[in-house]
């Protein structure tokens, strides 16, 4: 079928005004030779027929609903509450474009511009943009900020070993054609003080993430006031709903955030989309990727939206734009800001302190099992790192047949010193009880396997 | 029409909008010096946040509610079996590093989705995870790059970009570390075969062109480009955002481009999402392959005879590196898988003629009125202006006009190459009815703008808001909100 | 469009105003026109060198960006820090209190290769 409103009519009588017989005779200039190929591509279904396919393909998954899930290493199971896609269902929203004729996306410009009060409330920083594409392309660009902000006269990037690995390797993609080192990660068991150690006049930034990607928080005391020291940029990832409890980055001296922020009320959705935040301080606002949203009065003087500082942007700088983002995440920041809305001031802090207290517990229990050991040498939020007596993909492996457990990260890939260790989140949606099967069921493993 | 407030001055201490239940297991003590003293995030009820957003939505203007005919944007309508596809638990539930055994009905979409776009754009192999068109030049960009690199040739930093193109093909260029050369276009809106026979050097890293261009004109020289650019040792990239023109009728790997980017919010009816998400996969010739960002999804079928696949996820051998984390934006390969299939070819076929076939319409209804300064058949769209004799109107008084007769406008000021711009693009799925009542609208603002120019002037006169005062927003910058009565509750 | 004989002018739309050894700069009336609202002003830091045609900063309007380039080289002494908070000026007074930098000529001939008033209004005239 096709949502092609044409009846044969009304072909005719368009064919005609044009001047031409067919609808084949509308592409004069695509060589004769190629045009009209066959396209190998399966029949036309129903809507019916597509929505049974649509649903046997769903059911060949193991999702989240049916199975407990203490895997996050960068996504998160959290509770989306229902108002969140109520408005992300209202045709309003998600089938306008960008709001480039502001008369008429009032909706849109609002909600972005609170979108961005609330993230820099959240971070503790002066500016966000209106979303990029994910937590690591926001890093990504965040790099790029702290190199822009130092004209290019700064080539060194100093990074944590412990920001997530994939958020590293997009780092490393998009500086691959501008000279760049990047240090610091090498070294995989580097701390935060090893890296202050490789701060030097060349270096445009540091990078930490905090909490950091094994879920420990760092100790960011005074690292902000040696990373100025040298005249670079400290730029901190981090996981939004911590900032529920923990201080904010803005606090501790950060020029910029980068976060992803899927937690807020974002589905899994097996990777994306997702959100990005970036936000930075008042000092690099032209610097930064992406759309804002100022607020302006309309002819009457009426409070109105609209985007602003877009001569930063590709449509008008072309190459010497700060990036060549166009499309953006708008809808997912929109379910983020309807997600803060909503769960406002006390349930963020209520959510971030379910998170504590259950991974807290689950770190506890384990750590009572024969054979396996906490890493506790650091404070850690949701997340945390165990010893396993058994490779992770096996102990995984049983956790899924034997319990209907999906287990934790296996760390051992991205960090061979952390081989047979897995990184396990917990989050308000594991309850007591799926807690305790995962205890049992790691019990059961490492004596059966 | 009445002002919705912010959510920060809706807000009161005390209220929320959802409860979240008590803790089910032993607490442990917080860390005391690590704890933020303030969070500074209204306070609402649940009845609250629906009204608000509500109210939010009813000030914008969308494709559910009316004509969006703007150019290079692909406006089409967004399929409602997308949207609950896409929200099926199985889909919405899964967890990005989940292993791949249990998550075979994703990989079967991504498998199936890689094949197709390679099907539909005649490349040797897709990738799907650049999140957006930008995104997509990016990736394809450094491909090109990284190709002439691994083949040691290593003073290629040229990319070759029309005058006509879109600002992230320059933006992505740079990114890439590469220079930018301008190619003008000729009197019928081609490129300037004299201008890139100069260009075309050793230095070239390829040629990234929109075709049809944002003129909406099939590139008439199309062939010798291509030659030409090759014979160099450059590459073709294709910028994907006008396949809405293609699909079905030719395949850009036949006409030899080596790199395209799709947009599968434009082409394959993902919604735009007031502003994303959106995504570009990128599609490459076969020596091309193992450049892609990886992970790529694979079939492999067992040994037994079955010939049920299992996929895998596989990284390309010299691949430019991971461009976003995980997977790539699912939810949209969902929505365009979806829309693929309801299809089939034929379907899609017909997608593309009809496009062309509206576009065609509007443009020869309207070229009396409105200039159109390379009047041949278009594409998916066209590019006139909007100027009038004897009249001060311009371009963007139609377009703010054209809100009061409640249709979007086009886009304005775009090409860069064409003044006063209106480029309009109509996408398949309108029907006659309502082009016509846009032709008929469009014709009366024409007669306003020498009658009465004021009214434009002025315009719009029905929308929510007047033309807001861009100037004020960039000099006096206020880019968020936390209004002083609420910063004094919130430190109570 | 005001272009003030006493001053030079470069092929970037600044002009220059030459004291000694000192010199002052800023942007064109003719390129303030074209700009239309300027909303933005990026200064140089003191002390900064620049050769000749180079870019010392830039300046932007809603819907245009472009670059500010040094009408001749040498060491910025001052930058108008008015125009942070009042962008405006350029376009209301160009040549007075819209000035953007004061520099030490490192080379006063590079001055006499600029365009004179009316060679300057000639170039604005086949640009339209």
């Amino acid at each position: 079928m096709t949502y092609i409103p044409h009846t044969e009519a009304n072909r005719k009588a368009m064919l005609e005004a044009i001047g031409v017989k067919s609808l084949e005779e509308l592409f004069p200039a695509v060589p004769e030779k190629y045009k009209f190929p066959e396209l190998n591509l399966p029949p036309a279904l129903s809507e019916m027929e597509t929505w049974w396919e649509m649903q046997g393909l769903s059911e060949a998954n193991a999702d989240v609903n049916h199975y407990a899930c203490f895997l996050g290493a960068g996504a998160y199971n959290h509770y989306v509450p229902h108002t969140v896609d109520y408005v992300l269902r209202r045709g309003e929203f998600y089938t306008a474009y960008t709001p480039y004729q502001p008369e008429i996306s009032q909706g849109t410009l609002q909600a972005m511009f609170e979108y961005q009060s609330m993230i820099c409330q959240l971070t503790g920083m002066d500016v966000s943009n209106a979303s990029h594409y994910d937590g690591a392309t926001s890093l990504a660009e965040g790099v790029l900020m702290a190199m822009n902000s130092a004209r290019g006269n700064r080539k060194k990037i100093v990074m944590s070993p412990a920001v997530h690995p994939q958020y590293r390797q997009v780092v490393r993609t998009y500086t691959q054609g501008m000279n760049v080192a990047i240090a610091g990660d090498d070294n995989l068991k580097n701390d935060v003080a090893d890296l202050l150690k490789l701060l030097d006049k060349d270096t445009a930034c540091l990078v930490i993430q905090n909490p950091n990607f094994l879920g420990q928080i760092e100790n960011v005391k005074g690292v902000a006031e040696v990373v100025h020291a040298v005249g670079a940029l400290l730029i901190v990832v981090t996981d939004p709903i911590s900032l529920g409890l923990f201080t904010p980055p803005g606090e501790y001296g950060a020029d910029i955030v980068a976060a992803e922020g899927q937690s807020l009320g974002i589905p899994l959705s097996y990777g994306g989309p997702y959100l990005g935040i970036l936000a930075t301080k008042n000092a690099y606002v032209r610097k930064i990727a992406g759309r804002l949203i100022g607020e302006t009065i309309d002819g009457d003087g009426k409070r109105g939206y609209v985007l602003t500082l877009s001569t930063r942007e590709q449509h008008i700088r072309r190459e010497k734009a700060t990036s060549n983002i166009c499309t953006n995440q708008g809808l997912l920041a929109l379910a983020a800001a309807v997600y803060l809305a909503t769960v406002g001031k006390c349930g963020l802090a209520q959510v971030a302190q379910l998170c504590w207290h259950k991974s807290h517990y689950a770190a506890k229990e384990i750590g009572k099992l024969k054979g396996y050991k906490v890493i506790s040498d650091k404070p850690f939020f949701k997340e945390f790192v165990v010893k396993l007596p058994r490779p992770v993909a096996d102990v995984n492996e049983f956790l899924l047949n034997e319990s209907d457990i999906i287990g934790g990260y296996d760390l051992g890939e991205d960090y061979p010193h952390l081989k047979n260790h897995m990184l396990i989140a917990v989050t308000e949606t594991n309850n007591k009880q799926e807690i305790d099967d995962l205890v049992t069921g790691l019990k059961d493993a490492a004596e059966q396997l | 029409m009445k002002s919705e407030p912010l959510v920060y001055e809706m807000s009161s201490p005390g209220r929320c909008g959802v409860d979240m239940p008590a803790s089910d297991v032993p607490e442990t003590e917080l860390p005391k010096d690590l704890l933020r003293s303030n969070l500074g995030l209204p306070e609402l009820s649940q009845l609250d946040v629906v009204r608000h957003y509500l109210h939010l939505s009813q000030l914008n203007y969308s494709i559910d509610g009316g004509f969006y005919p703007l150019g290079s944007c692909t406006m089409k309508y967004n399929p409602k079996i997308n949207e609950d596809v896409a929200r099926l638990p199985g889909f919405a539930a899964t967890h990005p590093l989940q292993d791949p055994m249990t998550v075979q009905g994703n990989l079967a979409i991504m498998f199936h989705l890689q094949e197709w776009l390679k099907e539909i754009g005649g490349f040797a192999g897709v990738g799907l995870q650049p999140a957006a068109g930008a995104h997509g030049e990016f990736t394809g960009i450094l491909i090109m790059r990284k190709y002439h690199l691994d083949r040691g040739d290593l003073k290629r930093n040229v990319i070759l970009i029309p005058d006509s193109a879109h600002g992230t093909n320059p933006a992505s260029t740079a990114m890439s570390g590469l220079v930018v050369k301008q190619l003008p276009s000729d009197s019928r809106g081609n490129i300037d075969l004299a201008a890139l026979r100069r260009a075309c050097d050793d230095s070239v890293v390829g040629l990234m062109l929109t075709n049809p261009n944002t003129l909406g004109l099939f590139e008439e020289h199309l062939e010798e480009v291509v030659n030409l650019v090759h014979a160099c040792g450059g590459l073709m990239y294709g910028d994907g955002a006008n396949m809405n023109a293609l699909v079905g009728v030719v395949r850009p790997g036949d006409l030899g481009f080596d790199v395209l980017h799709y947009n599968l919010h434009k082409t394959f009816s993902t919604p735009h999402g007031g502003g994303g998400p959106g995504s570009g996969p990128v599609g490459v010739r076969a020596d091309l392959v193992d450049f892609l960002p990886g992970p790529i999804v694979e079939a492999v079928f067992p040994d037994d005879g079955d010939d049920t696949p299992m996929y895998v996820l596989t990284q390309p051998l010299r691949s430019i590196g991971r461009m976003k984390s995980f997977n790539g934006n699912f939810g949209m390969f969902v929505r365009a898988y979806t829309y693929i299939r309801v299809h089939g070819p034929d379907g899609l076929l017909a997608n593309t003629e009809h496009a062309v076939l509206n576009a065609n319409y509007i443009r020869v209804k309207l070229r009396d009125k409105y200039p159109v300064p390379y009047d041949r058949i278009c594409m998916h769209e066209f590019v006139c202006q909007g100027k009038f004799e004897g009249s001060d109107v311009r371009a963007l008084d139609v377009s703010k006009r054209l809100m009061d007769y409640g249709i979007h406008p086009p886009t304005n000021y775009f090409p860069l190459i064409v003044p006063e711009a209106l480029m309009i693009e109509p996408t398949e799925t309108e029907s006659q009815e309502t082009i016509d009542e846009f032709i008929e609208v469009m014709r009366k603002i024409a007669d306003e703008a020498v009658k009465e120019p004021e009214l434009l002037h002025g315009a719009p006169h029905h929308a929510p808001v007047k033309r807001l005062d861009e100037v004020k927003a960039a000099r006096d910058l206020v880019l968020c909100c936390m209004p002083a009565e609420f910063a004094e509750k919130a430190m109570a | 469009m005001n272009i003030p004989t006493d001053l030079k002018y470069a092929r970037t739309d600044e002009w220059i105003r030459v004291k000694g050894g000192e010199a002052e700069a800023g942007l064109t009336d003719y390129a303030q026109g074209h700009l239309s609202d300027i909303v933005y002003v990026e200064l140089p830091e003191v002390g900064a060198e620049f050769k000749s045609a180079t870019s010392f900063g830039s300046i932007e309007s809603v819907k245009a960006a472009s670059d500010l380039n040094m009408p001749a080289g040498g060491t910025i002494t001052a930058v108008n820090e008015s125009l942070s908070d009042a962008p405006e000026v350029v376009n209301s007074d160009p040549y007075g209190k819209g000035w953007i930098i004061k520099f030490t000529l490192s080379d006063p001939s590079e001055v006499a290769g600029l365009m004179d008033a009316a060679a300057y209004q000639k170039y604005c005239d086949e640009r339209g």
